[in-house]
């Protein structure tokens, strides 16, 4: 089980990329939060601990893979690169622009770190059950993570990846499922709703276990369930809010892909420091 | 002269190359059809049938092309280039992948199974999207040719294949040479030039015939690769025979014939006029006579070259 110190210290690191994404938001006045702010206890995890990656060789063929099917939260994710070291911070202020290699949606070609193109959503699973398969076939150690929105299930390519990746029984495949339950125009059971999901991946051939999406010590011991999971995937249905950690943002449709004004981002700036500030003497009380 | 489709060549040379280590093949059921089935006895453990899920298939394709495979995704025509249009377009194109699309059973000569097989529309879409590679082989040893070829390049392609046999024509002209990216010169001529892709090209060997017996000298260019054109083949062609024939087994619109109008018109405005299916659906019959239906026969090309040539200032 992951120690309390290092838990407190992917709590700081996931307050500080949430932080990161409304600036880049904000800067760039466009950009998804809601979905970003959903996933950066899940990154933390992943990008600081989880993962056997290494950012001065961001292409090497024995490296864990990580693929962000909702391909529109980069926001989170570049943030999270970025501080783990893949490229430079100060690139993030450049989010968005004409000349900045830092697209809207996550690509792999000139984004030090990304390992696939992602943005349309519904592909990201294939995709994955690729480099899962590649690597059985290679017979390399290495695991395949993905984070799929709620949402984005209701794409039918999702289950014909499931299918493929519980007849192939990927079991260096984690699939992980960003449960915050509200998509663009609503929330997903007002739109289209996919629940049960457990019981859906489980009939896929998936085992399917659950966490809290914000507490690293749950997401922690889901991912180590699923690797210590045998002869067929794992899905981790990840519980989460939409838009965490701003009071206004929280659990609303109207903060998936909307920018804040001045007036907004000063209170979110606010509240999100706030947050990084109690994470930050949390994970020094440790030291 | 034997006749024999290019998809069954196209698996025998991808059986061929299979050797190579890198190389991965997918289906999606229509491992039969699309003749991979060589391939895949050969090397089972390169080789994945991943059911009926084409866009899946494409997804999985960019995953192993993302760990340095080179991969065939291999269906009917109206099934990748069709269905998985937006996958191969975000997903495969956009990042640039090591990913050969085949498409089989193009065209109306697919027969009687009908207008739902029968992609017209291939050419235009993929040749739509950035840095596709968009390739039409008119026989067996030029689909052979292009198959390896196709392996050694890296990147997106799609290569249009058909189920009809068709008689091998490129091995037995001595000029015949292939070249990646360039066309074949097959004639030359002096009066008016026959652009053909696929198995057009065979008509209009037969076309050059039709007219030398009338007295017009008609040059025949095998325009393999739809994407990137040989504008320099077509601009020359243009100015040396001051008029154009294309001859395509696909929609009118924005394939060989939009493709070769766009050079011409930008760079040496001479007559073309464009052989192939007149931006209607095709429909269930013998392939022989859908062509006729369909005025696609060595005749159409024949009429159409005299309607160019009569059209020249």
């Amino acid at each position: 089980m992951m120690k309390k110190e290092q838990a407190a210290q992917l709590k700081w690191t996931g307050a500080k990329a949430r932080r990161s994404a409304l600036e880049m938001v904000y800067r760039a006045t466009s950009g998804h939060l809601g979905g970003s702010f959903s996933i950066c206890e899940l990154l933390a995890t992943l990008y600081f601990d989880r993962m056997k990656i290494d950012p001065t060789a961001p292409k090497d063929p024995n490296r864990d893979r990580f693929v962000l099917s909702k391909g529109h939260c980069t926001p989170a994710l570049y943030s999270i690169l970025a501080m783990r070291g893949y490229f430079p911070e100060e690139e993030l202020g450049r989010f968005r622009d004409i000349d900045s290699f830092l697209s809207g949606h996550a690509e792999m070609k000139h984004v030090p770190g990304v390992d696939m193109s992602t943005g349309s959503l519904g592909q990201g699973l294939s995709v994955s059950v690729g480099m899962a398969l590649a690597g059985k076939m290679d017979r390399k150690d290495y695991r395949v993570y993905v984070i799929l929105g709620d949402g984005e299930i209701q794409e039918g390519q999702i289950w014909e990846a499931a299918m493929a990746a519980g007849n192939y029984g990927l079991d260096n495949l984690c699939v992980i499922v960003d449960n915050n339950n509200i998509q663009i125009d609503g929330t997903i059971e007002e739109i289209m709703s996919p629940y049960p999901i457990d019981a859906k991946f489980e009939a896929f051939g998936f085992h399917v276990t659950r966490c809290d999406g914000h507490d690293i010590m749950s997401i922690d011991a889901a991912l180590t369930e699923a690797e210590e999971t045998k002869g067929r995937p794992t899905v981790v249905i990840a519980k989460t809010v939409k838009g965490k950690g701003v009071s206004f943002m929280e659990n609303s449709n109207e903060w998936h892909g909307n920018d804040p004004n001045k007036e907004q981002y000063e209170q979110a700036a606010a509240e999100l420091d706030r947050a990084v500030e109690e994470a930050g003497k949390e994970a020094e009380s440790h030291e | 002269m034997s006749k024999i489709s290019t998809r069954t060549a196209y698996g025998e040379a991808l059986a061929e190359i299979g050797a190579n280590e890198d190389i991965y093949v997918l289906d999606a059921d229509l491992q039969c059809c699309t003749r991979t089935e060589k391939f895949g006895a050969l090397y089972p453990e390169r080789s994945r049938n991943v059911g009926i899920a084409e866009a899946n298939m494409v997804g999985i394709a960019a995953g192993l092309a993302a760990c340095k495979k080179t991969v065939f995704v291999n269906s009917f025509a109206m099934f990748t280039a069709g269905r998985a249009f937006e996958q191969i377009r975000n997903t495969l194109a956009y990042p640039h992948l090591n990913v050969k699309v085949i498409g089989t059973h193009a065209g109306v000569t697919v027969g009687k199974d009908g207008a739902t097989h029968q992609c017209l529309e291939d050419l235009a879409i993929m040749r739509s999207i950035p840095g596709m590679v968009v390739l039409s082989p008119c026989d067996a040893n030029e689909t052979r040719l292009m198959t390896k070829a196709m392996a050694e390049y890296e990147g997106p392609c799609f290569m249009r294949l058909g189920r009809l046999d068709v008689e091998e024509c490129t091995n037995f002209l001595p000029d015949y040479r292939f070249e990646w990216g360039r066309a074949a010169k097959l004639y030359d001529g002096a009066d008016v030039t026959i652009i053909a892709t696929g198995l057009m090209v065979q008509e209009a060997l037969e076309a050059r015939k039709i007219l030398a017996a009338e007295g017009i000298d008609a040059a025949v260019l095998d325009m393999h690769t739809i994407k990137p054109l040989d504008s320099e083949a077509v601009i020359e062609a243009a100015k040396k025979t001051g008029c154009l024939v294309t001859a395509e087994e696909a929609n009118i619109l924005g394939g060989l014939g939009g493709a070769v109008a766009e050079v011409v018109s930008e760079n040496c405005p001479v007559p073309v006029v464009r052989v192939g299916i007149r931006d209607i659906f095709g429909r269930s019959g013998d392939p022989y006579a859908l062509m006729e239906r369909y005025e696609l026969t060595a005749k159409d090309i024949a009429a159409a070259a005299r309607r160019a040539k009569g059209m020249k200032r």
